[in-house]
């Protein structure tokens, strides 16, 4: 009787493991119905995504968190952030840990195909730079030969950098470390000649983490190119969709003159653009699965990308960051919303 | 010991029961226990089977790359130090082979070093002088009690913070700098006559062994004690001094000389290296030393009186009396440390060192892919660590109690 039952209980077991499906259900059902978006982010950059002194991530990528929670949910608060490193990141959006990795990560073609990742859109336009001390009297990054150099793991930054000295067919030593802030204070302590990163981290270092930030100097070349911006992973193409609008409806509402203080007014303007951006006049909503009022909710609540980058980054935050390659089409940069419509 | 007379006696009373009845085939122990293996086995296949297709649907279907194909390609990143030559240029196989012998390196010199501090150590808190016994005592219990990645953070901070940059180089001895680059230091030249030491010195070893062998055999057969470890002393030591004094006694060195931002030339020690084996040693020995302890302590007192009644010196009865019964104590829990030295060594990453975890965690980063990126990681530490163990378990039957 007992051995019976033993194989009734066995035959189940096999069956129902047979029977599971072998892939998780759709990212946008299950982030609804969790309530919830789960966002990976950088462990701490100034101004892209870091906690400020009461514990609240802020930043350019954590608005890109915070724009997607508020065009699914009505609510930017609507986020659980979770902490990466750079060898963490792409591994914890495959598996399913994140639903979108707004993490100061460049889109490269092996990241957008291979590694089963969809590059979303640009939220910064940046390139690699060194960061050295002003004493060591080096003027360009040229004169690095020899050098040791510090750089964070896992990064396209790595390969740039064994890239540009092998072109330019002089050496260096790298100190490769796993957690930028670990890189960053190994630098400091002058175990490195050169800190080399994104000119836009190297900035938030110089003016956040040297004890004397005029000690330091970027140096004027720029290595690389670096789109920035959020990644999802391949399999629900619904879920990049409102990653990418919310991206979208941030750009045109700066292009449109809608910010978080106006939006009120500017729904009642005439312009049937506008009319449209804010669901005013058509739901645009429907076809991405969300409310009308999604694009409203983004900018009411998070602002548009002029907002969020001067409040980050830009001219309202210690880094102080010119607009440059990330000012609208419209007066000299690249950032181009599509239109919604 | 204790149990077998137990056992023996288990197995007298058992052979007489006749067996039982024989009833239906379900009731028989012998096939009940078969079928409950099946059925575990069943079960685990199935775990296995369903937790690999779930695996490779879920890559596939997602577009994730598989496959060690990555291996032949180029790498593209370069290492901060190694003991084979490597450029970008070369394969991610090339990469992740310069990891493991960085691994290898500090496992191995690690090893040693622990071994030899952990057993000085564990011999002085047993020393009668109460202020060596007493300072050995502090050193266990402090480094034994604080995390090891702590310890590794404090001795890199104490490297890069507190030394000189290396214009202002501390130089203890002539040729040697000391500054946050790391240790420099002058290295032999490379010159006939160093060659030839090396391959004296290594000759020297092997017959050094081959005449312990042959003085052991002499002295079971026919009782008469050889100078052996005085003579392997001389033939270790003398033979390449010979070979060095025979070529001229040339004396070249390649020193290290500041040119630009570092020292060029000479030997180095990078500060991650020295951060990381000075965590790894210092803290290690830490357990060693009671290991050493506690099999000394563990051999019977009368061992000792007895050795010393029969006319042996102190010193002799330490190493033929005491040492080889202690050490049949100390060489299992010996054989933890050792694995423990080599898989500690994976908190390389938090201070920069080069290692395997290092840099395969950089290439799975690179080519994405982590499934195979962790499956190299893992085969490498478990090679490593089963190839220990078989060593040690080898010396361990070696030393094992003879009984004639």
């Amino acid at each position: 009787m007992k051995s019976r039952h033993f194989l009734a209980l066995a035959g189940a077991v096999c069956a129902v493991s047979l029977a599971m499906p072998a892939f998780a259900g759709p990212t946008f059902d299950a982030i609804k119905a969790r309530g919830q978006v789960v966002c990976g982010v950088n462990t701490g950059v100034a101004g892209f995504s870091a906690p400020d002194s009461r514990g609240e991530w802020k930043g350019i990528d954590v608005d890109i968190c915070r724009a997607t929670a508020a065009a699914l949910f009505s609510d930017a608060k609507k986020v659980k952030y979770v902490g990466l490193t750079a060898a963490q990141r792409f591994t914890a959006l495959q598996s399913g840990e994140v639903d979108v990795l707004a993490r100061n990560t460049t889109g490269t073609l092996t990241r957008d195909t291979a590694l089963g990742l969809n590059f979303v859109g640009v939220n910064y336009y940046d390139g690699q730079g060194f960061l050295v001390a002003k004493k060591l009297n080096v003027k360009n990054a040229k004169d690095l030969n020899g050098a040791t150099i510090c750089v964070q793991q896992g990064t396209t930054t790595e390969l740039n950098l064994a890239d540009y000295f092998r072109a330019n067919n002089i050496s260096f030593k790298p100190v490769v470390i796993e957690k930028v802030e670990e890189a960053v204070s190994t630098f400091f302590s002058g175990r490195c000649d050169a800190f080399t990163s994104d000119a836009s981290q190297l900035a938030a270092t110089r003016s956040t983490a040297a004890s004397n930030p005029d000690d330091y100097v970027i140096l004027p070349e720029i290595i690389s190119k670096e789109p920035l911006g959020p990644m999802v992973r391949h399999g629900d193409d619904q879920w990049f969709d409102l990653v990418k609008w919310s991206l979208m409806a941030m750009l045109e509402a700066e292009e449109y003159g809608i910010t978080s203080q106006n939006v009120d007014q500017m729904a009642k303007s005439d312009n049937p653009n506008i009319k449209r951006i804010l669901g005013v006049s058509d739901d645009m909503g429907k076809a991405l699965g969300v409310d009308a009022k999604w694009a409203y909710n983004i900018v009411k609540q998070v602002g548009n990308y002029g907002e969020s980058f001067d409040r980050n980054v830009g001219a309202g935050s210690p880094l102080k960051l010119e607009r440059g390659l990330n000012a609208l089409w419209t007066k000299g940069g690249l950032m181009y919303g599509w239109p919604i419509r | 010991m204790a149990a077998s007379p137990a056992k023996t006696g288990a197995q007298a009373t058992a052979a007489p029961i006749p067996r039982p009845p024989r009833g239906v085939f379900w009731n028989d122990p012998q096939v009940r226990g078969i079928f409950y293996q099946v059925v575990a086995l069943a079960l685990v296949g199935t775990l296995v089977w369903w937790l690999a297709s779930n695996t490779i649907d879920n890559l596939s279907s997602r577009h994730i790359a598989t496959g060690f194909g990555f291996l032949g390609r180029e790498a593209g990143f370069s290492i901060g130090e190694q003991t084979i030559a490597y450029s970008p240029a070369d394969s991610y196989f090339r990469a992740l082979l310069v990891g493991v012998l960085n691994t290898l390196l500090v496992a191995v010199i690690g090893i040693v070093m622990a071994t030899v501090i952990g057993t000085v150590i564990g011999i002085a808190r047993l020393s009668k002088n109460w202020l060596i016994a007493k300072l050995a005592s502090v050193y266990v219990e402090v480094v034994r009690n604080i995390p090891l990645l702590l310890q590794l953070f404090f001795w890199y901070t104490i490297i890069t913070e507190m030394l000189p940059a290396p214009r202002d180089s501390l130089n203890p001895l002539p040729g040697w700098f000391l500054s946050n680059r790391g240790l420099k230091f002058p290295i032999p030249a490379h010159e006939f006559a160093y060659d030839l030491a090396m391959v004296c010195f290594a000759l020297g070893l092997v017959l050094a062994i081959a005449i312990s062998h042959w003085a052991r055999k002499r002295r079971d057969a026919t009782g008469r004690h050889f100078p052996g470890a005085t003579v392997s002393a001389a033939l270790i030591v003398g033979l390449p001094v010979a070979a060095w004094l025979a070529c001229g006694a040339p004396l070249t060195f390649n020193a290290p000389l500041l040119k630009g931002f570092n020292f060029v030339g000479g030997g180095s020690l990078t500060p991650e290296f020295m951060a990381l084996l000075l965590g790894l040693v210092i803290y290690t020995a830490g357990f060693i030393a009671e290991i050493v302890r506690s099999g000394i302590q563990a051999v019977d007192k009368g061992q000792t009186e007895a050795s010393l009644a029969l006319g042996l010196t102190k010193g002799q009865t330490l190493r033929l009396i005491v040492m080889p019964q202690a050490l049949r104590v100390i060489v299992p829990p010996m054989t933890s440390q050792y694995l423990n030295i080599t898989k500690n060594s994976t908190l390389a990453v938090a201070i920069g060192y080069p290692d395997i975890v290092s840099v395969a965690n950089t290439t799975l980063n690179q080519t994405g892919q982590a499934i195979e990126g962790v499956a190299i990681i893992m085969a490498v530490f478990l090679t490593i660590s089963l190839a220990i163990a078989a060593f040690m378990n080898w010396y361990n039957s070696h030393i094992a109690l003879v009984e004639r």
